[in-house]
C-alpha cells in the first residue's frame, strides 16, 4: 500500500514541475499596459521550486512512516492486549506479537488463541488505520505545498535562491548521514552494552578466562548464568592477527619492495592491479578456501609432523587472511615508498652502496612512518575479519598459542550469539554488543592513530 | 695538466631523444672543472654520466667512452658500486638521510666496511666533517637528525658523507642552487679546498660562481660540447661565438 | 688505483663479494614475496574453477515412463485441480524398476530408487502440467540422478573404498553401470544450478533465489548510497565551510570506511530491526546496511574526482555570472562524472561481496522460494556461498565452488564495467 505512494512521488514531483513552469510563463507575459515582465529567475526554477515544495512534505512522511510506523502499530498492539485481560503469565504481550509478526499465530494450534486472535485483528486494524493516515498526510502534504509554492509565485520570488538554499540543505543534510551512521553505532552499541553489563561486571568480561555464554531457558535451572569471561577470545583474536600479520607483514612488505625498486615499468603495471585483485576477491571466498582447501592441507602437514591438528585450526584461518591482507600491506608500504624522495635514493647509490642497502639502510627507515601505518590498518582489518574466521576457525574458546588448535575471535562470537536468536534481552545475545563495542573501539584507535601517522609523514615530504 | 677522466665521443639518449652528442673532454686531476650552459643543453646529463649514474634511469643509453684514469667506466666488467665510492657525488638539493648527523656521514664508511671499530669510525666521521667545514658547528650535536640543520650546512654535510668514502673525484650538480649567498660563499670556499685533495666537476648555472671556483671550463649548448678551456681564457676570450652570447648574457 | 686516504682504503674485493651475495638474496626474496602473493592468487583460482568443474554438468538418467492416468490424474478430467492431487513419484519410479525387474526385496527396491533424485518427480510434474494430453501414452523423458550417484560417475567416489565407508552401495554401483551400459546415462547441461532456487538436496539446488537477492539488495544500496555518497562530495568539496565540523564529518567518514563490516551488522539489527522494526532477512534491510557501509567509500572517490576539476572550470563559469550552484552542476560535477561512477561502481562490487552484516540482519535463512520484493525474506550470493560452504553433503563442494565462480563473474563484470566507464570518458575529454 505504502510502496505504491514511492512510485506516486515522482508523479508528483513531476506535477509540480509542471505546475511551477506554467505559473511561471503565465507571470511573465506581457503586464495590462503592454510592458514585458521581466522574471527574477528562469521558469525553470520557479518549477524546481514548485517541485521542491511539491515533493518534499509528502517524502518527509514517507520516510517518517517507513521508520516509526510500525513502532507506532507495535505499542497500539501491545497497549490494546494489555488492556485486553486476555494475557496470561507465561504469555507476555511481546511473545504474542512476536509470533503474530512471524505468521505463527495462524499456522500452529497451540499459538491460535485468544490472545494472538485478539492481537490479529488489532495489529489488522491498526495497519489500516496507519496505512489510511500516510496516505492521507501524503496527499495533503503534496498538496498543501504545490498551494503554497503557487501563491507564493510572484514576479518578485527570487525562487533561483530559494531553489539553491534547498539544494544546499539537502547537500548538508546527506553529508550528516555519515556522521549520523557513526553516532548510531556508537550509541547502539553502547546501550546494549550497558544493558549486558548491568547483568555481568565487567571485570569479569574483560579478566575473565572462562568463555561459555549459555543462558538457560528458566531462571531456576542449573548453571542459569553462563561465563562470560572474554580473554579466551581476545587471546584467540590475537593469534590469529598475529598469524595474518607474520604472513601479510614481511610479504606485503618485500611485494612493495618488488613494486617500487625492482620490477620494470611494465611489469608493475600488470602486477600491482592483479596484486589488488586479492582484496577485490570477497572474504567469503577466502573463507571458503581456507575452510575446504587450506584446512585439510595443513591438518595434513601437522600429523605428518606429528602434530594434533583441530579441524579448523587458528592456522588455516590466519593463512588465509595473512594472504588476503597483502594487498593492503603492499600498496600503502609501495605509496609510503614512493613517497619517499628519490634524491635519497640517488644519494645513496652515488656513494657506491648497492640497491638493496639503499632500500634498507634509508629507503625503508625513511618511509618507516607511513610503512607502520600501513601494518596498523592491517592489523585493524585482521581483527575486524569475519568471514575467513567464522568458516575456517571454529568456535572453541581455547586460550593457547599453538597455531593448530582451534581457537575463536571476537567476530566469530559476534556472529554465532546472534545469529539465529531473535530475543534480545539475555546476557548471551547482549554479550555481541559488549564484544561488538570492544571491537569498535579498538579498530577505532588503531585506525586513528594511522591516519595521525600517515598524514603527519605525507606533511613530512611534501 | 694530469687527466684524471676522459669521455671520448660520449653520445646518451633518453629513448628516442639524443641528449648528448659527441662529447669528447678531459677532467684535470686536482683541479674544479665548471660545466656551464643553458637549461636542458646535457650538462647534467653529462655529469651524471661519470659515475653512471644515469643507470638509474630507465630507457637511457649511453654510447661511447668515459674513462677514469684509463680504464674505461662502462665496461661490463666494472663494479658500479665500487666505481660510485671512488667518484662521489652532491646533489642540487640538500638531501641528507633522515637520520643522525653522525649516521649520515658514517653510512658510506658502513657499507663499504671501511673502518675496523668504532674509534676509527668515530675519526674518519669528525675528519669528514672537518675537511667539509662543518665539524666546529655541529660538534656537540651529532646525534641530532641530519634534516635540523639549515640548508648550507646540510648541503655541506652532503659534502662531508660524499668526501667520508675518500672518493677521488667528487661530482656536484648545481650545490648551490638551493642556498642562499651567505651559504653559497661557505661552500664556494669548500669546494677550493678541496682541490687540493679531490677531482673535482661542477655544474652551475651562474657563470660568476664557475668564474670563482673552476681552473677549467666547459660549455655545453643543446648537447653538444662547444668549448672547453682555462676558464680565464673562456670568460675573457672565448674562441666560440654562442660562448660569448652566453657569458655575456645574450640568451641562457 | 690510488686511495687518497691510505688509513681508510676501501676493503677487499671478499668484502664486495658478500654485498653482491646480499644483493642478490635481497632482491630473490622481494621477487618471491610478489610470487608467493600472486600464486595464492592462482592457486585460490585454480582450486575453485577445478572443484566447480563437476557443477556444471548434471548426472541424469532416462527413463521410459509409463504415464499411468490413475496415478497421474486421478479426478480423471485432467484439469488443474486433478494434476496438483497427482502422485508423481510413482510412474517414475516404476520405470526405473521396470529396468531391473530381479531387484525384488523391499530394501533393495528402495536402495534402487534412490539412485533417483527427488528433482525426478517435480520435472514429472511440470512436464505434465506443461502438456496434459500426454497422460495415458508411454514417454522417454531424462530425469536427474542423486547427488551420490553423480558424484560417483563424476570418479569423486572410489568404489575401492570399503562398501560401509561410501554412501553408494555396490548394489548401486552395478545398477548404475547397466545403466550406464545401456547408453541411459547422460550428462546434460545443470541449467538448474542457474535458474532454481535454493534446495537440501545439493542436485537440486540453485542460485536463482541467491542471485535475484543480490540484485535486490544491491539495488537498494545503490539507491541510497549513490544519491547521497555524491551529494556528501559536493557539499563537503564544493560548498562546506572549512571549520571544525567539517573537520569532524572528514575524520569521521575515513574512518566509517575502516570500521569492521560485522558492526554495521550490529547497528542493523540493533537500529533497524529492533527499534524500527523492519523485515529480518529483507533485501531492503540488508541494501540499506551496506548502503551505509559503501557510502564512505563513494563520497571520497567522489571528493578526488571533484578536487581533480581545474578550479578554471569553476572561475570561468562565475566569471560568466553563474551562481555557485550552478558553477558546481552545470560544469564541475558533470566533469567529475567517470571518477564518482567508478568509485561508485567499485563500492558496489564491494558490497556485492559482504557476507558478515547480511548474517547479522538474519539473511542466513534457507530460503527456497524466489524473492519477488524488497521486503521478501531472501539470501545473497555470498551468503549462499557461507551456506552450502557448511553443508554436510560432498556434493555442496562443488555448488559452493560454483557459486563462488558466479560470484567472481558478477565482480569481474562490474570491474571490467569500471574499467570501461574510466577509458571512455577518458578518451572524450
Amino acid at each position: 500500500m505504502i510502496g505504491i505512494l514511492w512510485l506516486v512521488l515522482p508523479l508528483l514531483a513531476a506535477a509540480g514541475f509542471w505546475a511551477g513552469r506554467s505559473r511561471a510563463r503565465a507571470l511573465s507575459g506581457a503586464d495590462a499596459d503592454g510592458h514585458r515582465i521581466v522574471l527574477h529567475s528562469l521558469p525553470t526554477h520557479y518549477a524546481q521550486y514548485a517541485l521542491a515544495w511539491s515533493a518534499i512534505p509528502p517524502l518527509l512522511i514517507l520516510v517518517v512512516s517507513a521508520l516509526f510506523g510500525s513502532i507506532l502499530v507495535d505499542g497500539w498492539v501491545i497497549a490494546q492486549l494489555e488492556a485486553s485481560g486476555l494475557l496470561r503469565e507465561t504469555l507476555s504481550s511481546a511473545d504474542v506479537l512476536r509470533d503474530v509478526h512471524t505468521g505463527l499465530a495462524n499456522t500452529t494450534g497451540e499459538n491460535s488463541s485468544p490472545p494472538h486472535t485478539f492481537a490479529q485483528n488489532v495489529l489488522d486494524r491498526a495497519r489500516g488505520v496507519l496505512n489510511l493516515g500516510v496516505t492521507g498526510f501524503f496527499f495533503v502534504g503534496a498538496g498543501g505545498g504545490l498551494w503554497f509554492a503557487r501563491s507564493r509565485m510572484t514576479t518578485a520570488l527570487r525562487a533561483r535562491n530559494h531553489v539553491e538554499r534547498i539544494v544546499h540543505v539537502a547537500l548538508f543534510l546527506c553529508s550528516v548521514v555519515a556522521v549520523l551512521t557513526t553516532i548510531g553505532i556508537v550509541v547502539s552499541l553502547f546501550f546494549e552494552a550497558a544493558r549486558f553489563f548491568a547483568l555481568v561486571s565487567p571485570a569479569e568480561f574483560f579478566l575473565g578466562t572462562q568463555w561459555s555464554p549459555q543462558t538457560a531457558l528458566r531462571a531456576d535451572q542449573v548453571g542459569s548464568s553462563g561465563a562470560f569471561g572474554a580473554v579466551p577470545i581476545f587471546a584467540g583474536t590475537l593469534l590469529i592477527t598475529a598469524i595474518a600479520m607474520a604472513i601479510s607483514g614481511p610479504i606485503g612488505l618485500m611485494a612493495a619492495i618488488h613494486l617500487a625498486f625492482y620490477a620494470s615499468a611494465s611489469a608493475r603495471a600488470w602486477m600491482k592491479p592483479v596484486l589488488e585483485l586479492i582484496a577485490g576477491i570477497p572474504t567469503v571466498v577466502w573463507g571458503s578456501f581456507a575452510a575446504l582447501t587450506l584446512g585439510p592441507q595443513v591438518r595434513m602437514i601437522g600429523e605428518a609432523l606429528g602434530l594434533e591438528v583441530a579441524s579448523e585450526s587458528a592456522l588455516a584461518a590466519g593463512l588465509a587472511m595473512g594472504v588476503m591482507i597483502i594487498p593492503f600491506v603492499s600498496s600503502l608500504s609501495d605509496d609510503a615508498l614512493n613517497a619517499v624522495p628519490r634524491s635519497l635514493r640517488e644519494a645513496s647509490l652515488a656513494m657506491g652502496a648497492t640497491e638493496s642497502e639503499t632500500i634498507r639502510k634509508v629507503m625503508v627507515p625513511a618511509a618507516l612512518p607511513g610503512i607502520v601505518g600501513a601494518f596498523l590498518l592491517a592489523v585493524s582489518r585482521a581483527i575486524g575479519e569475519t568471514m575467513i574466521v567464522v568458516m575456517a576457525a571454529g568456535l572453541a574458546a581455547n586460550m593457547t598459542a599453538n597455531p593448530f588448535a582451534a581457537v575463536t575471535t571476537v567476530t566469530v562470537q559476534i556472529l554465532t550469539l546472534l545469529v539465529g536468536d531473535q530475543e534480545f534481552d539475555s546476557a548471551k545475545t547482549l554479550a555481541a554488543f559488549a564484544l561488538g563495542l570492544t571491537l569498535f573501539f579498538v579498530t577505532l584507535c588503531l585506525n586513528l592513530v594511522a591516519l595521525v601517522v600517515v598524514r603527519r609523514f605525507r606533511e613530512e615530504y611534501e | 695538466m694530469k687527466t684524471k677522466m676522459l669521455t671520448r665521443g660520449l653520445d646518451v639518449f633518453y629513448g628516442e631523444k639524443q641528449a648528448l652528442q659527441h662529447v669528447d673532454l678531459e677532467i684535470g686531476a686536482n683541479q674544479v672543472t665548471a660545466l656551464i650552459g643553458p637549461s636542458g643543453c646535457g650538462k647534467s646529463t653529462f655529469l651524471r654520466c661519470l659515475n653512471r649514474m644515469n643507470d638509474v634511469v630507465p630507457g637511457c643509453r649511453v654510447e661511447g667512452d668515459v674513462l677514469l684514469e684509463g680504464e674505461d667506466i662502462y665496461d661490463p666488467l666494472l663494479d658500479v658500486v665500487k666505481l660510485r665510492a671512488q667518484i662521489g657525488m652532491v646533489f642540487q638539493k640538500p638531501n641528507p638521510f633522515p637520520k643522525s648527523i653522525y649516521e649520515n656521514v658514517a653510512y658510506g664508511p658502513r657499507i663499504h666496511g671501511m673502518t675496523q671499530n668504532k674509534s676509527e669510525l668515530d675519526d674518519l666521521v669528525r675528519q669528514s666533517l672537518r675537511k667539509a667545514g662543518l665539524l666546529g658547528e655541529v660538534e656537540n650535536r651529532l646525534e641530532e637528525p641530519g634534516t635540523s640543520l639549515s640548508g648550507g650546512q646540510q648541503q655541506r654535510l652532503c659534502i662531508a658523507r660524499a668526501i667520508a668514502v675518500s672518493p677521488e673525484v667528487i661530482l656536484m650538480d648545481e650545490p648551490c642552487s638551493a642556498l642562499d649567498p651567505i651559504a653559497t660563499a661557505r661552500v664556494e670556499e669548500l669546494i677550493d679546498e678541496l682541490r687540493e685533495q679531490f677531482t673535482i666537476v661542477i655544474v652551475t648555472h651562474s657563470m660568476q660562481q664557475a668564474a670563482r671556483v673552476s681552473q677549467r671550463t666547459a660549455f655545453f649548448h643543446l648537447g653538444e660540447l662547444i668549448e672547453e678551456g682555462d676558464t680565464e681564457r673562456i670568460f675573457t676570450n672565448p674562441a666560440e661565438k654562442r660562448t660569448q652570447d652566453y657569458i655575456t648574457g645574450r640568451f641562457g | 688505483m690510488s686511495s687518497p686516504t691510505p688509513d681508510a682504503p676501501l676493503a677487499a674485493d671478499g668484502r664486495l663479494r658478500r654485498r653482491y651475495r646480499q644483493e642478490r638474496v635481497f632482491r630473490a626474496f622481494a621477487l618471491a614475496a610478489i610470487g608467493f602473493a600472486l600464486s595464492a592468487l592462482a592457486g585460490l583460482l585454480v582450486s575453485i574453477s577445478y572443484q566447480s568443474l563437476s557443477v556444471i554438468t548434471q548426472s541424469s538418467v532416462e527413463l521410459d515412463v509409463v504415464l499411468d492416468p490413475d496415478a497421474l490424474d486421478p479426478l480423471g478430467d485432467g484439469s488443474a485441480a486433478s494434476l496438483a492431487a497427482a502422485n508423481y513419484a510413482k510412474p517414475v519410479r516404476s520405470a526405473l524398476r521396470a529396468l531391473f525387474p530381479e531387484v525384488r526385496k523391499r530394501r533393495e527396491r528402495k536402495a534402487l530408487v534412490r539412485l533417483l533424485s527427488d528433482g525426478a518427480e517435480y520435472d514429472l510434474r511440470a512436464l505434465m502440467e506443461a502438456s496434459p494430453e500426454l497422460i495415458g501414452s508411454t514417454q522417454t523423458f531424462v530425469f536427474p540422478l542423486s547427488d551420490d550417484v553423480d558424484l560417483f560417475l563424476k570418479g569423486s567416489i572410489d568404489s575401492e573404498v570399503d562398501e560401509a565407508d561410501r554412501k553408494i552401495s555396490d548394489r548401486q554401483i552395478g545398477w548404475v553401470e547397466t545403466l550406464d551400459a545401456q547408453g541411459r546415462i547422460s550428462q546434460p547441461w545443470n541449467w538448474r544450478f542457474l535458474f532454481a532456487g535454493d534446495s537440501r538436496e545439493p542436485e537440486l539446488a540453485g542460485l536463482q533465489g541467491a542471485i535475484r537477492g543480490s540484485m535486490l539488495t544491491l539495488l537498494i544500496t545503490f539507491l541510497l548510497s549513490f544519491p547521497i555518497g555524491v551529494c556528501a562530495a559536493v557539499y563537503l568539496e564544493e560548498f562546506a565551510p572549512k571549520n571544525r565540523f567539517t573537520d569532524v564529518v572528514e575524520v569521521n567518514i575515513n574512518n566509517l570506511a575502516a570500521v569492521p563490516s560485522i558492526i554495521f551488522g550490529l547497528l542493523g539489527l540493533a537500529v533497524f530491526l529492533n527499534i524500527f522494526g523492519m523485515p529480518r532477512s529483507a533485501p531492503l534491510v540488508g541494501g540499506v546496511v551496506l548502503a551505509l557501509m559503501t557510502l564512505p567509500t563513494i563520497i571520497i572517490a567522489g571528493r578526488a574526482a571533484l578536487s581533480a576539476v581545474p578550479p578554471s572550470i569553476r572561475e570561468a563559469a562565475l566569471g560568466v555570472g553563474a551562481s555557485p550552484t550552478q558553477a558546481v552542476f552545470h560544469h564541475v560535477l558533470p566533469q567529475a562524472v567517470p571518477g564518482i561512477l567508478t568509485g561508485t561502481i567499485i563500492g558496489m562490487a564491494r558490497s556485492l561481496g559482504e557476507t558478515a552484516p547480511l548474517l547479522m540482519i538474519g539473511m542466513v535463512a534457507f530460503i527456497a522460494d524466489l524473492p519477488t520484493g524488497v521486503d521478501d525474506p531472501s539470501t545473497v550470493l555470498p551468503v549462499q556461498i557461507f551456506l552450502w560452504n557448511d553443508a554436510p553433503e560432498r556434493a555442496f563442494v562443488a555448488r559452493t565452488s560454483g557459486a563462488i565462480v558466479v560470484l567472481l563473474g558478477f565482480l569481474i563484470a562490474m570491474n571490467a564495467a569500471a574499467v570501461w566507464v574510466r577509458r571512455r570518458f577518458e578518451m572524450r575529454s
